[in-house]
């Protein structure tokens, strides 16, 4: 597909980079050369320098005959400037970053006027994603399918957890809970596993389960903890603005702890209910003197990742419940992991998986549409949720009789609000939705986790 | 430095030759004059090899600037070192430099030659001998970019370095893409050219040979007296327009294809380019107007000699070295001008003329009013100064090139004239000069000290300088240091 990105910034790169893997035809329009370079140099994409709602530069850009056109600069407005400039010349899609709260209640309204696809927020994705994991305290990362009711949770495989030492197909009968291991990062190398698997101390793992049983293995492996009450953020951005309003909404108590004075006050008066610190939040004496040992969870959300890296790592010797890590370069990984930081949130890296989603959606209008789209293992596991329709060459088989990809586990099937976990003779039926979980293959449609002939 | 993936693409383009002199080898196989043989054990060693070198694609395939010079200038090299085996192997020509000599002088669409005799060789010989032109014209590096995916957005990088002209742009997002539409519009071309010359009434095998040196702007030809010796105003004709045809920026014909005849007309580079043409093949036509005796017949030898040498080709429909020397000048200095950037032509290029003369123009300017602004632009767009900065230094770094060249070639002691347009048709990849290596002489004389350093002249020049430049350059080597 033909796709044209406006704005070459954090998530305008991340963008490039991950659909240009997916091997759609990109072109990238900046306003400065310099940031287009290294798109140019590292991505195999054309970069033009300009002013992306101009209706030259798009022409120069070939919007016309694009089948999607994606606003992601610093202005909200501009975002929705070009996105109209693109929609009059013919562009078929159009998605806006918009990230502005003052805008939040008019979304809808400006979707339909203005003819755009799709309106994306960032800060407010992650501060819903950390929601998340702040309410389900134990998972590192927690990703839901079929609106919840199929949990995908990534655990630590702990000394002495009686997960060990079992083969997988043992599991579920030796600890009672029907549960499928889907995913297994073991240093470097990242397994789906069969069922002859073994599982280490150490090895990060990937789970799929419905929520109650999610519930139960919690309470088997001890990991169980009390419920969060207490959350201290650090940082007052956007980001923790949407944050707490959802924590206060669920009745958890929120601290924010902010260094800009007219911001503690914008945020005091949008958040009666918080109580805003003015302070410098990577100042221990700070910390200790709000508090810090009494938090049930630390969210770290300052503009600079080595500050949250720091608070993080000083929150985890304190052992509090939950320490969550907002991470904009995330090419580091492999470090945060050796550095004991195991929730990590990148606002990026959360848009551009909703737009990859949207995309391949896009890409096929009949066959069985990718509804769910979850990177796992740092990115390295794709978990897709598919809604299936009925396909001669998948639907009615049974499983043993389907030739599936390599590295492709299919981890649940879900048939009106039972899961089926599949054996070979199970089937996929039109109706269904699917979990597929794979490292490796681009699925754009159910049809794709067969072996091409 | 990737050593892992350069191995893997070195390996790759070898298994392309392999793939490439099959053609010949049919011509060989057809017109069976004894020399299949040498192309058999070629491609049986470079297959081999290719195979050996890319037997395991590796694991990281990311490269970077400096891989992407390496590659493309290690592959030129290695791709003329086998392509000169069949030349060597047939006997035809006795010695491996002067093979070398030969298959380089190909390979970047020199045509300069070392054969005293070319009605001589076989004719599977002579056909690999032009194809390396058509190869080599728009580049072995950018056809394995067209085929094969090889390191993903990377790819680039190989592409800057094998393209000429001061600014690589894509025509479409994707590096492949560009490729695929480059090679369409080469091959497309030249098939029509092939078509042009069968109905002047050239034999199939003769156009073939002749438009793969005109697609090249190679300029390689069967018979002793080049193009001469079909004495035809239409041949002429087909061959001088082609030649013109194929030194324009291949851009160009994209924009006609999407039908931006606008931006067409708009282009600084080719109104340029035509202008000079046509400046020069009036001054010249005018000059050799005594010589020829009739307008019409002095147009015509003129306006071949001018596209010939713009554009870097070579042929010859007369002996220029026996014309008035207002003439011979103005043919040296198109020798270095050369074609647009983004063709298949040698030289300068006539965008790095412009941006040097706009240059000059703002210097003198800024001297008269010192604090005036004044942004260049070329083809409207502005121009940044490390474009205009890597022009001039291209430029030093060519004319330092020819003045050392020229000082080595001089210990043969030929005259001026030959010594300086021998290393000038080499480097600008023209093939004939002036004096003994004229249209009618050849580079057989020279010594072999002084074939090496044309040699090398020629992939300078083909390569645009820096690519080779790097080869010797300490930290392009560099290598992971070890702990003990």
């Amino acid at each position: 597909m033909k796709i044209v990105i406006v704005g070459d910034g954090k998530v305008g790169q991340a963008l490039t980079g991950r659909l240009a893997e997916e091997g759609h035809d990109l072109v990238v329009i900046d306003s400065s050369p310099e940031a287009l370079r290294t798109s140019v140099e590292v991505h195999d994409v054309m970069g033009i320098s300009g002013n992306g709602a101009s209706y030259a530069v798009q022409k120069e850009a070939g919007v016309e005959d694009a089948d999607l056109l994606i606003a992601a600069t610093s202005g909200d407005e501009l975002n929705l400037l070009c996105c109209l400039v693109a929609k009059k010349l013919g562009a078929r899609h159009t998605i806006a970053r918009v990230r502005n709260p003052d805008y939040a209640d008019q979304l809808v309204m400006m979707r339909e006027d203005l003819g755009l696809s799709m309106t994306v927020n960032p800060e407010m994705a992650a501060a819903t994603e950390i929601a998340r994991m702040l309410r389900f305290p134990s998972a590192l990362k927690l990703d839901s399918f079929a609106r919840g009711m199929v949990e995908l949770v990534e655990i630590k495989v702990k000394e002495g957890s009686p997960l060990l030492g079992q083969a997988l197909y043992t599991l579920s009968s030796h600890l009672g809970i029907r549960i499928l291991i889907c995913a297994v990062r073991r240093g470097e190398e990242v397994y789906i596993p069969t069922g002859s698997f073994v599982l280490q101390q150490g090895d990060k793992i990937s789970i799929t389960a419905t929520p109650s049983e999610m519930d139960s293995l919690f309470r088997k492996l001890g990991i169980y903890r009390h419920k969060i009450h207490r959350v201290m953020v650090v940082g007052g951005g956007r980001i923790a603005y949407y944050l707490a309003k959802q924590l206060l909404k669920l009745g958890m108590s929120v601290k924010i702890i902010e260094k800009d004075a007219a911001r503690c006050e914008l945020l005091s008066e949008a958040l009666p209910k918080a109580r805003i610190i003015l302070g410098d939040g990577s100042d221990r004496e700070l910390l200790e003197e709000e508090g810090i040992e009494e938090m049930d969870a630390l969210v770290a959300l300052t503009g600079m990742d080595e500050e949250n890296i720091i608070i993080s790592m000083y929150a985890g010797t304190l052992e509090l419940g939950k320490v969550v890590t907002k991470i904009n370069r995330m090419s580091f990984q492999e470090i945060l992991d050796s550095a004991g930081i195991e929730s990590v949130i990148s606002p990026k890296g959360i848009t551009v998986n909703q737009i990859v989603r949207y995309v391949r959606a896009m890409q096929n209008s009949q066959g069985s549409n990718v509804e769910t789209l979850h990177r796992i293992v740092g990115g390295r596991v794709e978990a897709l949720e598919f809604n299936v329709t009925a396909d001669p060459e998948v639907t009615g088989i049974p499983l043993k009789d389907l030739r599936t990809r390599q590295n492709l586990l299919i981890a649940g099937i879900l048939r009106g609000r039972t899961i089926i976990y599949p054996g070979g003779n199970d089937t996929i039926e039109p109706g269904d939705s699917v979990i597929v979980v794979t490292t490796g293959h681009q699925l754009k449609d159910l049809r794709d986790i067969l072996e091409r002939q | 430095m990737n050593y892992k993936m350069i191995r893997y693409i070195l390996g790759t383009i070898l298994k392309v030759e392999a793939l490439l002199m099959c053609l010949p080898a049919l011509v060989a196989f057809w017109y069976g004059e004894g020399d299949l043989l040498p192309f058999l054990v070629t491609i049986l060693v470079a297959s081999g090899l290719g195979l050996g070198l890319a037997l395991k694609r590796p694991q990281n395939t990311v490269i970077y600037a400096r891989e992407g010079f390496v590659i493309t200038s290690l592959s030129w090299i290695v791709m003329s070192l086998v392509g000169a085996l069949p030349f060597r192997l047939a006997g035809a020509i006795p010695h491996y430099i002067d093979a070398v000599f030969e298959t380089v002088s190909g390979f970047t669409t020199t045509g300069a030659s070392i054969l005293t005799d070319v009605e001589a060789m076989g004719r599977g010989l002579l056909f690999w001998r032009s194809f390396t032109h058509w190869v080599g014209g728009m580049g072995v590096l950018v056809f394995l970019l067209a085929i094969l995916p090889l390191a993903g957005g990377r790819n680039v990088h190989i592409m800057r370095a094998e393209s000429p002209g001061p600014v690589v742009g894509k025509l479409v997002p994707r590096v492949r893409g560009t490729a695929k539409i480059l090679y369409g519009i080469y091959i497309t071309m030249t098939l029509i050219l092939i078509g042009l010359l069968l109905l002047g009434g050239m034999p199939l095998y003769d156009s073939a040979v002749h438009a793969f040196g005109t697609a090249g702007t190679g300029g390689f030809g069967i018979w002793g007296d080049s193009i001469a010796h079909y004495d035809s105003a239409y041949i002429d004709l087909v061959l001088s327009v082609g030649m013109v045809l194929f030194g324009v920026n291949f851009n160009i014909y994209y924009l006609l294809l999407m039908g931006k005849v606008k931006s067409i007309l708009r282009s600084e580079e080719l109104r340029w380019y035509l202008g000079i043409i046509a400046g020069s093949t009036l001054l010249i036509a005018w000059n050799i107007l005594p010589e020829m005796g009739g307008m019409l017949r002095s147009l015509r030898f003129s306006f071949f000699q001018v596209a010939s040498i713009i554009t870097t080709t070579g042929f010859a429909t007369a002996d220029f070295n026996l014309w008035p020397e207002l003439s011979r000048v103005l043919l040296l200095a198109l020798m270095f001008l050369g074609a647009c950037a983004g063709s298949t032509g040698g030289g300068m290029k006539v965008s790095r003329l412009i941006i040097m003369l706009k240059s000059a123009k703002k210097e003198i300017n800024r001297m008269l009013h010192p604090r005036s602004v004044h942004i260049l632009k070329f083809e409207e767009k502005p121009l940044d100064d490390n474009t205009s900065r890597n022009v001039f230094i291209y430029f030093f770094i060519l004319v330092a090139v020819v003045m050392a060249s020229t000082m080595v070639v001089s210990l043969d002691n030929m005259d001026f004239d030959s010594t300086f347009s021998a290393v000038v048709a080499c480097i600008n990849n023209i093939g004939p000069g002036l004096g003994v290596v004229g249209p009618m002489g050849g580079y057989a004389s020279l010594s072999y000290r002084s074939k090496v350093v044309l040699i090398l002249d020629m992939l300078l020049g083909r390569l645009e300088i820096f690519p080779m430049l790097m080869l010797f350059a300490p930290s392009v080597w560099m290598t992971k240091r070890r702990k003990n």
